[in-house]
């Protein structure tokens, strides 16, 4: 057998957190390879349609599990390039959070306090529009003044959208035609390409192993571009770092696939995943009553009717977002978009049995127009757990695209479940009052719970009991694997994860830094932003040494 | 035909013509039948193409022991399923797809499809499905886009202010 190609760093995967790590480590000089099992997809590919083999179906997976459905970028840049770029930073109770469990879950040297310089170089990488009230579509702009009219507040929400380029097309799921929206591909990844990194698309890892001079082996499959169930040919590449950033939904597969060759993982790996606490509740307006109890008037003789207009959530009700509260009882209710098909098989028809098909599911469907999607954030109690890894990838793929059966088992717990009928019974309170809407959640009997924000399978941590990495993100146990994706953040974070992701990701730069020098990778850290600032990085300085302590 | 009246019941619609038997006539206007929903299953792309004849064999058993549960003489010109009343398909449907059913995930993925025949055409380019008044997309007052094929809206917001910010917001527009 001839030996395999070598790199210094192989990333898996192009999302937050393998973008930023493979800029960060090109630009200190290693020899980066970034191995995405979606396509590479450009502006110009980004398509407004609904047909199977459009850039709708082709960008993004939905996986489905046993009592959780997770969504999932699949596409050169991940998450950033389907996702709906709202960018808060995480709330300072979240990082005290003990769980269920009763032990913190983040590690000590986690806080908002020592994130925040982080969340900083995020914000200096890709610009986040800090959006007032004019930026609030019509859909955001009427959970709002439902939120002023039952006695509560509601903030615009950081996002990272130029609000020169949108034209408000809400077709972000299928990528952003018009570059308005800041995913990855206008940012870090250009910048790791202009620093010699490589991207290979349809490359999709499959199981690691380790070499006898102590670096790793990634064996990938390449993916047929139209039909992702078709694979043509294998491959392996030797690395002396492997960062692992394949999405919380596929990260702890490819390790479970690899104990073969790797040896035992830690017991966390697999385990406390979480779908940040995520549920879905449809309101049908009442037209009239919005114009009359709100006040509101599109100018165009409608007072709302406009589900389709917008460019996903801008606006969310914080009011819950209090660390006095107890654990399980703090959420966020986020005004959001979803798409037919997926957006609109789960909603429930208001009174009607059955709820989600038949006779009254069609007469709701006729009032899409007057949707209003709530998205609550809440605390959940990292209760999924992945089962043995399917034969390839993760997931056995039913559809050419898009659709496949997991190996995720969730079952909700009580303080889960409680916290769900909590944050329906608010959504209901503001909505449904003086006749403004009907609330209904999502049925969650067809697919289970549904996240498009999967965390917490391969978590950080201080406890080796309940976390697979330590608290520079790497793999107990296996030095030099790295893992910087949503699976290593420890738990629900109440708001949209992004954002912490990514500052994560930033954070665990010169702890892998310091690994790859160790292993006579030549490089070093201290990369401006993409773009060539260094306010960011003058920030950070001080917090370098405790990460790159040994 | 057995298809045909499944995603009639995911998605009622009107009889295509006097007579129709797979279409119930439960609801007015066109439903998942007259949306696209045999063509979106019939193609290859969905991964449940190839068992479609298998579905609908498996439908009509559950039909039978459904109809011999209930004490429902079915009559033998059409297959069972398609026998059943709209009320009888609706009640059947509503069981092969409730949680703990052990065949659930196929009934899931066939309702699936039925209702994204309906409420997205995903087996046509939606600006042409738009066109040729796809009934759903119609129905549920979809937009045409632009002629670029691309969705614009240049009037998006109410442009004010429409409720009291969280006090401890912070700089950055987050939560504290």
């Amino acid at each position: 057998m001839s030996s395999p190609e070598r790199t210094d760093v192989l990333v898996v995967g192009s999302g937050f957190g393998g973008s930023i790590t493979a800029y960060h480590l090109a630009a200190g000089g290693a020899k980066v390879v970034i191995l995405e099992r979606g396509p590479w997809l450009k502006s110009d590919d980004f398509e407004h349609d609904f047909k199977l083999g459009s850039s709708y179906t082709r960008a993004f997976d939905f996986v489905v599990g046993d009592g959780m459905s997770v969504l999932g970028g699949n596409c050169v840049g991940g998450g950033s390039v389907v996702y709906f770029a709202a960018m808060p930073r995480a709330p300072r109770f979240v990082f005290e959070r003990r769980g269920s469990i009763n032990r913190r879950m983040w590690p000590a040297a986690v806080s908002r306090d020592t994130l925040d310089p982080w969340y900083d170089r995020v914000a200096e990488s890709i610009p986040i529009t800090h959006q007032g009230w004019e930026d609030a579509t019509y859909a955001g702009g009427l959970w709002a003044a439902a939120c002023r009219h039952a006695g509560r507040t509601a903030n615009p929400v950081p996002a990272a959208v130029d609000r020169e380029k949108c034209v408000n097309c809400n077709w972000m799921m299928a990528g952003c035609r018009f570059d308005a929206k800041q995913s990855l591909l206008l940012n870090y990844l250009p910048a790791a390409l202009a620093h010699g990194a490589e991207i290979r698309p349809l490359h999709e890892v499959q199981r690691i192993e380790r070499t006898d001079d102590g670096g790793y082996r990634v064996h990938y499959s390449v993916v047929d571009d139209e039909d992702y169930r078709i694979t043509a040919g294998d491959g392996a590449i030797d690395a002396k770092i492997v960062i692992l950033a394949a999405g919380a939904g596929a990260t702890p597969v490819i390790l479970q696939r690899s104990e073969a060759g790797l040896g035992p993982m830690p017991h966390a790996v697999g385990r406390y995943f979480s779908g940040n606490g995520e549920r879905l509740n449809t309101a049908v307006l009442n037209e009239d009553r919005v114009r009359e109890v709100l006040g509101l008037d599109r100018g165009d003789g409608l007072a709302y009717a406009a589900n389709q207009i917008g460019k996903g959530p801008t606006v969310a009700n914080w009011d819950r977002l209090d660390g006095s509260l107890p654990e399980y009882t703090r959420y966020s209710l986020e005004q959001l978009y979803f798409p037919p098909g997926l957006g609109t098989i789960l909603a429930q028809a208001p009174g009607a049995n059955p709820g989600w098909f038949g006779v009254g599911k069609k007469e709701m469907l006729k009032r899409w127009q007057s949707w209003l999607i709530i998205f609550q954030m809440i605390e959940d109690d990292n209760e999924g757990v992945f089962g043995p890894p399917p034969a390839r990838g993760n997931a056995d793929r039913l559809s050419q695209q898009m659709l496949g059966i997991g190996r995720l088992s969730y079952k909700p717990t009580a303080n889960t479940l409680r916290a769900w009928e909590m944050a329906d019974a608010d959504v209901k309170d503001i909505l449904e009052r003086d006749g403004l809407a009907t609330v209904t959640p999502w049925t969650n009997d067809l697919v289970g719970a549904y996240t498009v924000h999967p965390l917490a399978s391969c978590r950080i941590g201080d406890d080796p009991h309940t976390s697979a990495l330590d608290d520079r993100h790497e793999l107990r146990g296996h030095p030099g694997i790295f893992v910087t994706d949503g699976s290593a953040v420890p738990g629900a974070l109440t708001v949209n994860p992004a954002m912490t992701i990514a500052a994560l990701a930033e954070r665990a730069v010169p702890g892998i830094v310091q690994a790859a020098r160790e292993r006579g990778v030549e490089v070093t850290y201290g990369a401006p932003a993409p773009d060539g600032s260094t306010a960011g990085r003058r920030g950070v300085t001080t917090l370098i040494p405790e990460l790159t302590r040994r | 035909m057995t298809l045909e009246a499944f995603a009639d019941t995911i998605i009622p619609g009107e009889k295509r013509w006097p007579g129709d038997r797979a279409v119930a006539g439960a609801a007015p206007g066109g439903g998942a039948v007259a949306a696209g929903a045999i063509e979106l299953l019939e193609w290859d792309a969905t991964g449940i193409s190839g068992g479609l004849g298998d579905f609908a064999r498996a439908l009509n058993e559950h039909a039978l022991a459904y109809a011999a549960q209930h004490g429902i003489a079915l009559e033998e010109d059409v297959p069972p399923f398609v026998a059943l009343d709209h009320a009888g398909r609706t009640a059947l449907v509503a069981l092969l797809t409730a949680p703990g059913h052990p065949e659930k995930d196929l009934w899931v993925s066939l309702a699936l499809f039925s209702n994204m025949a309906y409420d997205s055409a995903a087996h046509l380019s939606t600006a042409d499905a738009l066109a040729a008044g796809h009934p759903g997309l119609t129905a549920m007052g979809v937009t045409r886009p632009g002629a670029d094929g691309l969705w614009r809206f240049p009037a998006y917001s109410y442009g004010r202010p429409l409720a009291d910010l969280h006090p401890d917001t912070t700089p950055s527009g987050s939560p504290a």
